[in-house]
C-alpha cells in the first residue's frame, strides 16, 4: 500500500524497546470512517471530484460536503472549485500534511497490530 | 487486546480495498464519446446507400479507424487535464481489457467478411464491443459497465433482427448510445 512518507515500523513484531513505547492517540480527523475512505481513496488517486468520491462512497452530498470540509479545515485535503462547461465541479487533493496524517495513521494501526500479536 | 488488533486489521482492510476502488481508470473521454457518436451516425448514413457489401464493410472500417483515432486523442487529453497516467495499473488494465475482444473482433470481422457473411456483422460487432466495454469497465467509473451491458443486448438483439436492420442497430449502439453515455460521463466524470 502507498502511503507516501513513511517512518513505519517493521510489518512484523516490534523490538522489545519499541513495544514498550506508549503508543499515540490516533488522529482523530482521519479515524472517523468517512473521512478515513476520502483519505484513502485520494491517497490512491491523485485528484478525484465531488460526484467521483459520492460514488465511490456512497454517501450523500450532505455527509461528504461536511467530512471534506472537515479535512480541508485540518490542512489534510485541498478543494479546487471549478466548470466542466456549464457544470460547476468541485475536485479535491490531498496535500502534503494530509499524506504525512494518512502515512501516520496507518503506521500507528500497524504498532496496534504489532503490540497485540505480543 | 484482541478486540483491538480485530479493530486495528478491519481499518486495514478499509482502506486498501479504498484505495483499489479509487484506483480506478477515470480518463474514458465523455466529450470523446459524444464525438464518436456523431461519426458512427454519420457513417450509418453513409453505409445504407452504398450498393454492396464490399463498399458497406469499407465505410465502417473507415469509421472504425476514426472512432479509434478519436478515442485515443480524447483519452491522451483527458489523462494530461486531470493529472492521471495513461501508463499507470487502473489504465494500463483498462487499455488490455479494452483492446482484447476487439482484437477477436477485427481477426472475425476478416474471416466473415471473405466468407461473404457480412450481414451478421453488426450484431457481432455491437457484442464484441460491448464485452470489451464491460470488461473494462469493471477498472473504470461505474457508466462505462452499463454502457457495454447496453451494447451486448443491442448486438443479441441485432442478431435476433432482419439483417436489413443492421444499419439502423450500428446507428443506435455505436451513434446513440455513445453519445448518450458519453453525455452522462461529461457531466459526471469531467469531460
Amino acid at each position: 500500500m502507498k502511503t507516501g512518507t513513511k517512518t513505519r515500523p517493521a510489518a512484523g513484531r516490534p523490538s522489545p524497546a519499541r513495544a514498550n513505547e506508549p503508543l499515540p492517540a490516533l488522529d482523530r480527523v482521519i479515524h472517523e470512517r468517512l473521512r478515513l475512505a476520502i483519505v484513502s481513496a485520494l491517497a490512491a488517486s491523485p485528484s478525484l471530484t465531488f460526484n467521483e468520491l459520492k460514488d465511490l462512497l456512497g454517501t450523500s452530498d450532505g455527509n461528504l460536503s461536511v467530512h471534506a470540509r472537515r479535512l480541508e479545515e485540518a490542512g489534510y485535503v485541498s478543494c479546487e472549485k471549478g466548470f466542466s462547461g456549464r457544470v460547476p465541479r468541485t475536485a479535491y487533493r490531498l496535500t502534503a500534511a494530509g499524506r504525512r496524517a494518512f502515512a501516520r495513521y496507518v503506521d500507528h494501526l500497524e504498532a496496534l497490530i504489532a503490540h497485540a500479536r505480543r | 487486546m484482541h478486540a483491538i488488533r480485530a479493530h486495528a486489521e478491519e481499518h486495514i482492510r478499509y482502506i486498501r480495498d479504498t484505495m483499489e476502488r479509487a484506483s480506478s481508470f477515470t480518463a474514458v473521454p465523455g466529450l470523446g464519446g459524444i464525438l464518436m457518436g456523431s461519426t458512427a451516425l454519420g457513417a450509418a448514413a453513409i453505409a445504407s446507400r452504398q450498393p454492396d457489401p464490399s463498399r458497406w464493410l469499407a465505410v465502417w472500417l473507415a469509421e472504425a479507424v476514426v472512432a479509434v483515432a478519436i478515442g485515443a486523442l480524447a483519452m491522451a487529453r483527458k489523462a494530461r487535464r486531470t493529472r492521471s497516467d495513461l501508463f499507470s495499473g487502473p489504465a494500463r488494465r483498462f487499455l488490455l481489457t479494452l483492446t482484447a475482444p476487439l482484437g477477436a473482433g477485427a481477426v472475425l470481422t476478416l474471416v466473415l467478411a471473405r466468407s461473404g457473411q457480412t450481414a451478421i456483422l453488426p450484431g457481432l460487432w455491437l457484442l464484441l464491443y460491448g464485452t470489451a466495454v464491460v470488461s473494462a469497465g469493471a477498472t473504470s467509473v461505474r457508466p462505462v459497465l452499463a454502457m457495454g451491458a447496453c451494447f451486448m443486448l443491442l448486438g443479441a438483439a441485432a442478431f435476433a433482427s432482419p439483417s436489413a436492420w443492421g444499419d439502423g442497430y450500428l446507428a443506435a449502439g455505436f451513434g446513440g448510445i455513445q453519445i448518450a453515455f458519453g453525455a452522462v460521463i461529461a457531466r459526471s466524470h469531467g469531460g
